[in-house]
């Protein structure tokens, strides 16, 4: 496919440096993305889950660039035994990743099986992207369908003894990367996905998850720290029955993030969780755009964010709950915090509740505060000085985030990236 | 030990003075506790000690072992040797009771440039002194005050108190909301603590939390200054008789 650039077509514009795949199992799926992002354009202000996070510099033909960031820390989940599968600036590094045969899980890459058939991910590469299509645009979704390089399908037929751990280094300044990943869990099977590192300059990824029944996905994300990085990922899943989903993401740094989660219940007493922790300060702008349905009975969803803002970062969270017909004795929470730790900072919140069933549980809660100042005087009156007292509010304020992470040692892995983050600022 | 004097306190951005010219003496090793009805500026005395926010000291010293209280900060205040045992302890989720209790006394033992100690001493450290105030493991592992009971509260200021042993301890109403047996835990907790080095101001409405602490000397406090001070009976005809007579006595 070739397409011609015309410099007033700014999706014209932002596809030109892409190299379009038209050939396998792929092609039709990535097709039909094409067409879906032609249709829809790329977001601008106008749009409804556009006006909190300017999206100028994911729609632009080129990436800012970014430096990478340094730092003499132990790597996240450094401690983990886990399967390695490491992309460089969007692009695999076998040299740096694990072989990927292990047992219980088949893994493949994306941009190695783009001729041979494999029918469970063509059963699922862009089609739950697609269907989340509707009813808000998700442009970059569509994007990352139609121009993935590469990416990973993981199919689980069993429960994975090892976490498969996706590490997206940065080396390029101006790298402009996308990724798709297609996950499959087999009935009853079982995987951690970890993720970590800032991947590009520009990373735009999207994974499609489906969790078949009584099955039990676990991912727990560390976004990269680079500081003028931009990201957007989208995490499409399908729930069936008494399955669980589990999603917990930590972002520090980054001038721009937006994470972007559609979760459909689909199987009676499914569970999805999805959670965030993130920390900003100064050119940091953050987004958690979240689309929870639930579309069968008795199931659970709860969505927990919290943001941790200073030196006029912003935080954003556009969440809904959407209950439709039938979907009776469902449990629905929902709570976006934000932290401000300076008058500088903001907050905007966009909390969605659209219920069609009559015996639902449904709650939201959205606040905005400081630091609490009889918890810091308390703290300060038994010799814990300010700043460290400060330190441990913060720890407090996302402990309800990172309590969603179900794994003792993932969990102090992730904790300890925050008192990092806390420990470098005066 | 401690030494007030003079001390005039009003509320930040209002005028309104709370406290009116208190002056107390409090000698190393001695109990002094601190009567008086609701609204005597009790409370207020703890905060302003102690250094908290939103009060202004328009005249006055406060002294603790000949340092100058009221220049230094909550947390160099605690690492003097001050503590106040809070009247509403405050909760602190995700935060560990332990986690709290050892940043706290490292803190200190920074401040006063001693070493640190380490997890494995801290751990047999608190085990013990948790044992006698009958809070178990579990306690001590849960976030800082979340979900404990009105007695479990106050018996965490107390443990608190023990691991971080002050010279001056101030306990603010820690008698309000405890039923007998939870005050006598308390107070026995505090007993185990008296000794020549250490002394306490009990800040307290009723004679029953003095019954368990006994103190050398009881002061009564009205309407921001300290209208009377005596023995132990003097809490006695608090009980019996009510403030009504007492301030009656000093207004005629």
């Amino acid at each position: 496919m070739s397409l011609a650039v015309v410099k007033s077509d700014p999706l014209a514009n932002r596809l030109a440096s892409s190299d379009h795949v038209t050939a396998g199992w792929t092609a039709p799926a990535r097709a039909e993305a094409l067409a879906r992002l032609t249709a829809m354009g790329l977001p601008g202000r106008r749009d409804e889950y556009w006006r909190y996070t300017r999206p100028d510099a994911l729609n632009a033909a080129m990436p800012l660039p970014a430096m990478d960031f340094r730092s003499d820390e132990v790597p996240v989940f450094d401690a983990v035994d886990r399967l390695r599968i490491v992309f460089i600036d969007g692009v695999f590094s076998e040299a740096d990743s694990d072989p990927l045969d292990v047992a219980g899980i088949r893994v493949e890459r994306l941009a190695d099986v783009q001729g041979a058939d494999i029918h469970w991910a063509q059963d699922l590469y862009g089609t739950l992207e697609a269907k989340g299509q509707h009813p808000v645009a998700r442009p970059f979704a569509a994007l990352a369908t139609a121009t993935a390089t590469d990416g990973v399908l993981i199919h689980v037929t069993g429960r994975a003894l090892r976490p498969v751990s996706l590490i997206y280094r940065h080396n390029a300044a101006t790298s402009d990367a996308v990724l798709h990943h297609v996950i499959r869990l087999d009935p009853g099977a079982a995987l951690t996905l970890l993720e970590n590192g800032p991947g590009a300059a520009r990373f735009t990824t999207l994974m499609e998850v489906d969790v078949g029944e009584g099955a039990a996905f676990h991912h727990i994300r560390a976004q990269g720290r680079d500081r003028d990085r931009h990201a957007a990922t989208h995490l499409f899943a399908r729930v069936a029955a008494a399955a669980l989903f589990k999603s917990f993401t930590l972002t520090v740094n980054g001038r721009l993030t937006r994470n972007e989660a559609v979760i459909d219940l689909l199987g009676d007493g499914g569970v999805a969780h999805i959670a965030g922790a993130a920390l900003g300060d100064g050119a940091f702008m953050h987004d958690d755009t979240v689309f929870m349905t639930h579309d069968a009975v008795g199931c659970e969803s709860r969505q927990v964010f919290k943001k941790v803002l200073r030196n006029g970062a912003v935080g954003v969270f556009q969440g809904k709950i959407l209950v439709k017909q039938g979907a009776q004795k469902t449990d629905g929470y929902q709570i976006s915090q934000s932290l401000l730790l300076d008058e500088d900072s903001q907050f905007l919140a966009k909390p969605e509740l659209e219920i069609y069933a009559d015996d639902v549980a449904c709650s939201h809660g959205s606040t905005s505060g400081a630091i609490d100042e009889t918890a810091l005087y308390y703290l300060r009156s038994r010799g814990v000085p300010r700043k460290e007292a400060v330190d441990l509010l913060v720890l407090s304020f996302v402990a309800e985030a990172l309590a969603e992470i179900a794994d003792d040692d993932l969990r102090e892995d992730i904790a300890d990236r925050l008192r990092g983050w806390l420990a470098r600022r005066a | 030990m401690l030494e007030i004097n003079n001390l005039h306190v009003e509320l930040e951005g209002d005028a309104k003075p709370i406290l009116k010219g208190v002056s107390l003496s409090i000698g190393a090793g001695t109990v002094h506790a601190i009567m008086g009805p609701n609204g005597s500026g009790k409370s207020t005395m703890s905060y302003v000690l102690s250094g908290r926010d939103g009060y202004r000291v328009t005249e006055g010293t406060a002294t603790l072992q000949g340092e100058d209280l009221l220049a230094m900060d909550p947390e160099q205040r605690a690492a003097a040797g001050l503590f106040l045992a809070f009247q509403y302890p405050v909760e602190i989720p995700g935060v560990g009771n332990m986690t709290f209790l050892r940043t706290a006394l490292n803190a200190q033992r920074k401040t006063r440039g001693e070493p640190e100690v380490s997890a494995g001493e801290f751990l047999k450290l608190i085990r013990d002194k948790a044992k006698s105030l009958k809070i178990d493991a579990e306690m001590l592992k849960r976030p800082v005050n979340v979900g404990f009971s009105g007695g479990e509260k106050k018996r965490n200021e107390i443990l608190q108190m023990a691991v971080l042993e002050p010279k001056m301890c101030i306990l603010d109403e820690t008698d309000s909301g405890l039923d007998v047996d939870a005050m006598k835990l308390v107070a026995d907790g505090v007993n185990a603590l008296r000794d020549q080095g250490r002394s306490f101001l009990v800040i307290t409405h009723y004679q029953r939390l003095l019954d368990h602490i006994a103190p050398d000397v009881v002061h009564i406090m009205a309407d921001g200054r300290i209208v009377k001070t005596g023995g132990p009976d003097l809490a006695l005809e608090v009980e019996n008789n009510g403030y009504a007579d007492i301030l009656a006595e000093v207004k005629g």
